[in-house]
């Protein structure tokens, strides 16, 4: 009995880590949209399981978390490469940070004349 | 520009006027209130102020009423008329536009919009790009290769991609065939099965209905052409096909019957499992757009007896230049193929498939099954917050049947009220007011106009789309926008103020010119 217990807690130390694990990896997406989702989706998905007690659910729930945690570490650092402007509900300063000090890069002039 | 400048001058002038009033609260500011001086001295401050967020609105001001100045120099300089009276004015009321301009004018420290055109096209899903990487760079077979390795890996990706678009839509894998994308899938489906059918001169009808796609009613133009009927369907006024019309409109001589499963512009659901029963029991082939309906609602082409069916994949967060056509084989659907070549996907649609793009498709089609309950409840949830509030303004009505239409499309028409014009005021948002094919144009929407609405009322609707990556902030930010900018225009509006004064806009005789 112990053990089960011993186990079951093993495995939510576990859970909780790869959740901090995804909050954080994706919170690197440089694009406001992908970077709400996937903070969104893991907190969803991270709820909707977390009554799930059957082990065999737990390790394929669990895997599938280390999937997405990889594919999340590919992604962000793609997002990066290509960052473009800010959009207007984020606030804050726009667009990328240049190499100088305080300086701004602005990339394309939208909208019209 | 340039017939704005004189009005822009008079302006000036009669605000110089009142100067010594308006400037006096101005004087602590140097920077603002000597214009003449401004131009070195708002770049000298903008680039200093980087970091502060609370000066930005004040100072994209200044720099709008800047180069509305710099503008009516020019045209001063050419007049030879000195403008000394700019001196001291209040900057910010120099241009009318500036005004309107005031908020908007963010965009002009690079801000991107907010992308609120989901039935345009998606942006793809970073998943789906994850699963394309390796066959942009490592697995480059061709499919069709069949002697060696490249070409089988290549080949197991596009069946694999090919099992779960069939099992999007409760197919077998051996009937999707992949395209370019909805528009040739709408045209395979109804040139070819027109084409086959009508060579032995039996069946020579179509029945499509006036809100449909383009490249459908395109397709029957030019089938119109080579000698075919066709019937086009009118709608009701919530945009649904009457049954009874459309059970009156199929004739023994009828080929195959289009019908759009979700529109484009209005996101109104056609019942398909009664139009396909009725198809059936008709023995006419069923074919459907359902370029806007795949992996946002359930469908299944068995219970609802579809026999043909166009999906695309850049509308469920997949790569552009991908579609698929569902082509039905017990009871078999023949076509004339419109693409002839190596016999490719059952020789009905020839030439190299792109494994990376089909993989793409693949995985958004696996994503859209496996969110479909998430995603629905979440656009359902947004969906209902913006329209709530965009109907909360006054003489405003949603296109469409309220209760049949895809939630992550809102149309909602703004009465006194330019469409056109709106969509320039709010180009912090990105939106549209119709397809993005007819967006170049300034006709009202035909499909707006198949309702049965007027002109004006065509003319003043705005298409929300609502998706996947779509979060409450930026809807909160529209609503606030909309009811800004829309408020702001009708006070220009004449219309409008007769409107306010209670006037019935229908009983003014207009006088002729």
């Amino acid at each position: 009995m112990s053990s089960v217990v011993k186990q079951g807690a093993e495995s939510a130390q576990k859970a909780l880590s790869l959740y901090r694990q995804l909050l954080r990896q994706g919170n690197q997406f440089a694009s406001y949209n992908y970077r709400e989702y996937a903070k969104r989706r893991t907190r969803d998905a991270f709820r909707e399981n977390k009554s799930v007690d059957d082990p065999r659910r737990i390790q394929e729930l669990m895997q599938k978390g280390l999937r997405d945690l990889q594919l999340l570490k590919r992604q962000t650092v793609i997002s990066q490469f290509y960052e473009h402007d800010r959009l207007v509900v984020e606030g804050g300063l726009s667009g990328k940070d240049g190499n100088g000090h305080g300086e701004t890069l602005r990339q394309k002039d939208t909208g019209w004349d | 520009m340039a017939n704005i400048a004189p009005s822009v001058l008079r302006q000036a002038t009669r605000l110089a006027s009142k100067s010594v009033i308006s400037a006096a609260p101005r004087r602590g500011a140097p920077a603002l209130s000597r214009v003449a001086t401004t131009v070195s001295a708002v770049k000298s401050a903008s680039a200093k102020r980087s970091y502060v967020t609370e000066t930005k609105r004040d100072n994209a001001q200044a720099a709008q009423a800047e180069t509305a100045i710099r503008l009516d120099k020019h045209e001063l300089d050419k007049s030879g008329v000195t403008l000394s009276a700019q001196d001291g004015s209040n900057v910010a009321h120099v241009s009318p536009i500036a005004d309107v301009l005031k908020n908007v004018t963010v965009m002009d420290e690079g801000q991107r919009p907010i992308y609120l055109d989901m039935q345009a096209t998606t942006p793809v899903d970073p998943r789906v790009l994850d699963a394309m990487m390796p066959y942009f760079t490592e697995f480059y077979g061709n499919p069709h290769s069949r002697t060696h390795a490249y070409g089988w890996e290549s080949e197991k990706a596009v069946e694999e991609a090919r099992q779960h678009i069939a099992d999007l839509i409760g197919a077998d894998p051996k009937e999707i065939i992949f395209t370019s994308g909805a528009t040739e899938s709408n045209n395979m489906s109804i040139k070819g099965v027109a084409r086959f059918f009508g060579r032995s001169g039996k069946k020579k009808h179509i029945v499509t209905s006036q809100t449909e796609h383009k490249c459908v009613l395109d397709s029957c133009r030019h089938l119109q052409d080579e000698g075919f009927e066709v019937t086009y369907l009118p709608v009701q006024h919530n945009g649904l096909i009457d049954l009874k019309a459309l059970e009156d409109a199929i004739r023994p001589d009828t080929a195959i019957v289009s019908i759009m499963a979700v529109n484009n512009e209005i996101g109104v659901i056609q019942p398909l499992e009664e139009i396909g029963k009725l198809c059936r029991s008709k023995k006419v082939f069923f074919h459907t757009d359902a370029a806007q309906a795949v992996g946002k609602m359930p469908l299944d082409v068995n219970a609802m007896n579809i026999d043909l069916m166009s999906i695309s994949s850049h509308k469920i967060y997949g790569p552009k230049g991908i579609g698929a056509c569902y082509v039905r084989r017990r009871p078999r659907v023949r076509l004339d193929p419109i693409i002839s070549g190596g016999g490719q996907e059952r020789g009905l649609r020839s030439g190299t498939l792109a494994p990376p793009l089909v993989v793409g498709f693949g995985e958004a089609c696996r994503i859209a099954k496996e969110e479909l309950a998430y995603d629905s409840k979440r656009i359902k949830y947004l969906s209902d917050r913006l329209l709530k509030g965009l109907l909360s303004m006054e003489h405003t009505s949603q296109n469409g049947d309220p209760d049949h239409f895809y939630p992550g499309c809102v149309n909602v028409s703004f009465a006194y009220v330019e469409g056109e014009s709106l969509l320039m005021a709010l180009k912090d948002i990105a939106l549209s007011s119709g397809s993005a094919c007819t967006s170049a144009s300034l006709e009202p929407s035909y499909v707006l106009r198949a309702l049965g609405n007027s002109d004006e009322s065509a003319h003043s609707s705005i298409r929300f789309g609502i998706g996947r990556f779509t979060t409450e902030q930026e809807i909160d930010y529209v609503l606030k926008a909309v009811t800004e900018r829309v408020g702001f225009l009708r006070e220009l509006s004449p219309l409008w103020e007769l409107v306010q004064d209670g006037v019935d806009l229908s009983t003014i005789e207009w006088s002729q010119h």
